[in-house]
């Protein structure tokens, strides 16, 4: 299967930096999820067979880590942490209006593939709770405007990406 | 991005923060790598004792003296030596390591390079964890930065000396930052913690010597260096040398994470430095190191925080997260949502850990929801006692200290909730209630 250019660039780097080519196997499970969406079949076999391991093994090391997943999700994975410093800022809240307004449970997507929602553990933000991850991107000092916000231009966003 | 500041703070670790130097030219200007230069012409005897006496300690939370733990590596080896920096950040209430990559990423380059010419290795590792997408960029380009300008690869600075750095990433995994579990992973495995005896100074990454510090530990090296022991000593208390970054959250008028002496009194920490509680609120109880730290009531924060004062109060300076609650917050719902983040990352490698915080969350679930009985009160002491010291990690610890200290100090409270009492703390009806069980 085909990866693209940078990920071979950055692959191919990274098995320079150790003495062992499984070394390279949890960053790279990541940023191959990037690109695909999920860590499918395809390139669970792939990777194996470039790191000399079994599928099994891949997917043993898959299920440790929490932002792995063999399911694909939405364009925009909005991840709301729950965690102390957050709850305290109103984190449940957050929280419950997310489900509310995309009308999906935690670790369901939206029918038209746009969000994906994940409560999930403390992410670095405590100084600035509540806070969340859509995808990559941190949003700190939240209020339910300020989320919906959020949603509006992710929505503006997503829909002007399909219809080009 | 991110920064606060207040008088009373001593900027070492944080001065170039605010200051572009994520731009190797900027840190130059800045001080910057001058540190490794005067590290080169010293004994690498005389790099670890200036750390020592610098009273450093292990900014991850374990708070154990760097210099000491440098000098555990043997000078012979067969094997590579390597040095690993601890940036899988996570620990609840923790958000410095962050800036330190956001703002000063070559401070921590520096530092592995430092420590490598202490204990005679060539290759450093600086780990980030997988959320942290923008900084392990950030990293990437600090390190090719470094290495197009000569301060990395071969012959650093003309001295003949080799040291390569490299970056890596995680993808989600709290016990990842303990340091046995964050050597597995770098190897490409599940974060399954090793047993020690061999400690990582003797027997580490693919079997060779292993120093791990904490991103900020390392980003602290440099000034020592450049400053020297006795200065950066002095700045903190006798046996806690230094400042350290505090990372103020919960309720408070003023949160965010503030570089203060060791030893900085705690309730002037809360109300100077963090502003207060908000809305004239009363303070009820602080977590002051991190999640797993036992909880100080209001009357326990008249404390200095350094590791042996915090340890006589019977609490931890952990990982420098301190987390405010006011008296709006039920203790038993706060109980519950550490237990139930430690139940969600314990990796299941030891019973007690795996099956106790399972048990734990079950019960509290069960109490903060009006369905306890009065025996689960003594069940909960009982389970976190009985995970004490028995797993190969400390997360089984992390998840039992907290939840004894929340028991023992708010007893009241949590029998405030049995025999179907609806918790106090909530709207009517906003918890669902669960029956008594026989």
């Amino acid at each position: 299967m085909r990866f693209s250019d940078e990920f071979e660039g950055r692959f191919s780097e990274m098995l320079s930096h150790y003495p062992t080519k499984r070394s390279v196997l949890v960053p790279t499970l990541l940023y191959a999820q990037d690109e695909v969406g999920y860590l499918s079949d395809e390139v669970i076999a792939e990777l194996a067979t470039r790191l000399d391991l079994t599928e099994l093994e891949v997917r043993n090391v898959i299920s440790y880590y929490s932002m792995l997943t063999t399911k694909a999700r939405g364009k925009y994975n909005v991840q709301v942490c729950t965690n102390i410093s957050c709850m305290l800022r109103g984190a449940e809240e957050i929280f419950e209006h997310c489900k509310k307004r995309l009308g999906v449970g935690p670790h369901g997507t939206t029918p038209d593939n746009l969000f994906s929602l994940e409560e999930v553990e403390c992410i670095g933000a405590c100084s600035w709770a509540p806070a969340v991850q859509v995808n990559y991107d941190f949003h700190e000092n939240l209020t339910v405007d300020k989320m919906d916000q959020l949603f509006d231009e992710c929505k503006k966003e997503g829909t002007q990406l399909r219809n080009l | 991005m991110h920064l606060v500041s207040h008088p009373d703070e001593v900027k070492v670790v944080s001065k170039r923060f605010g200051k572009g130097a994520t731009d190797l030219d900027r840190y130059l200007a800045l001080d910057g790598y001058k540190a490794v230069q005067k590290a080169l012409g010293m004994q690498p005897d005389g790099i670890i004792n200036e750390v020592k006496n610098s009273g450093l300690r292990g900014r991850g939370g374990a708070g154990f003296n760097t210099g000491l733990k440098w000098s555990f590596v043997p000078k012979q080896s067969a094997k590579p030596k390597y040095i690993l920096c601890n940036g899988d950040e996570s620990e609840p209430g923790t958000c410095k390591d962050r800036l330190i990559f956001e703002h000063d990423p070559h401070a921590v380059i520096e530092g592995v390079v430092i420590a490598g010419l202490a204990v005679g290795s060539h290759t450093g590792y600086i780990y980030i964890r997988g959320e942290y997408r923008y900084l392990s960029n950030l990293m990437q380009k600090a390190i090719k930065d470094a290495y197009a300008r000569g301060l990395l690869g071969k012959n650093i600075f003309g001295s003949g000396y080799d040291f390569d750095v490299y970056w890596h990433g995680g993808a989600g995994a709290y016990e990842v930052g303990e340091e046995s579990a964050l050597m597995e992973s770098l190897e490409g495995k599940r974060g399954i913690p090793r047993i020690r005896p061999p400690f990582p100074a003797v027997v580490g990454l693919w079997g060779g010597p292993t120093v791990i510090n904490n991103a900020e530990t390392l980003a602290s090296v440099p000034h020592i260096i450049l400053g020297g022991a006795e200065w950066y000593s002095n700045l903190g208390t006798p046996k806690n040398g230094g400042t350290r970054l505090f990372c103020l959250s919960g309720h408070l008028n003023r949160p965010g994470v503030y570089e203060l002496p060791m030893g900085y009194n705690l309730k002037k920490m809360i109300y100077e430095v963090g502003g207060g509680i908000p809305n004239r609120k009363k303070l009820k109880a602080v977590v002051p190191g991190g999640s797993s730290t036992p909880v100080l009531t209001a009357d326990e924060i008249d404390a200095p925080m350094d590791f042996d004062s915090l340890m006589k109060a019977g609490s931890m300076l952990g990982s420098g997260g301190v987390v405010v609650l006011d008296e709006t917050t039920c203790i038993v719902k706060f109980a519950l949502r550490t237990m139930k983040f430690y139940r969600h990352e314990s990796c299941g490698w030891c019973i007690p850990c795996r099956e106790g915080t399972d048990w734990l969350e079950k019960t509290l679930i069960r109490l903060h929801a009006g369905g306890g009985l009065k025996k689960d009160i003594d069940n909960i002491l009982y389970l976190s006692e009985n995970m004490l010291g028995r797993t190969f990690c400390p997360l089984g610890d992390a998840a039992a200290m907290p939840t004894i200290a929340f028991v023992k100090k708010f007893r009241k409270e949590f029998e405030d909730h049995l025999e179907a009492r609806p918790c106090a703390f909530e709207a009517a009806g906003s918890v669902e209630r669960l029956p008594v069980m026989a």
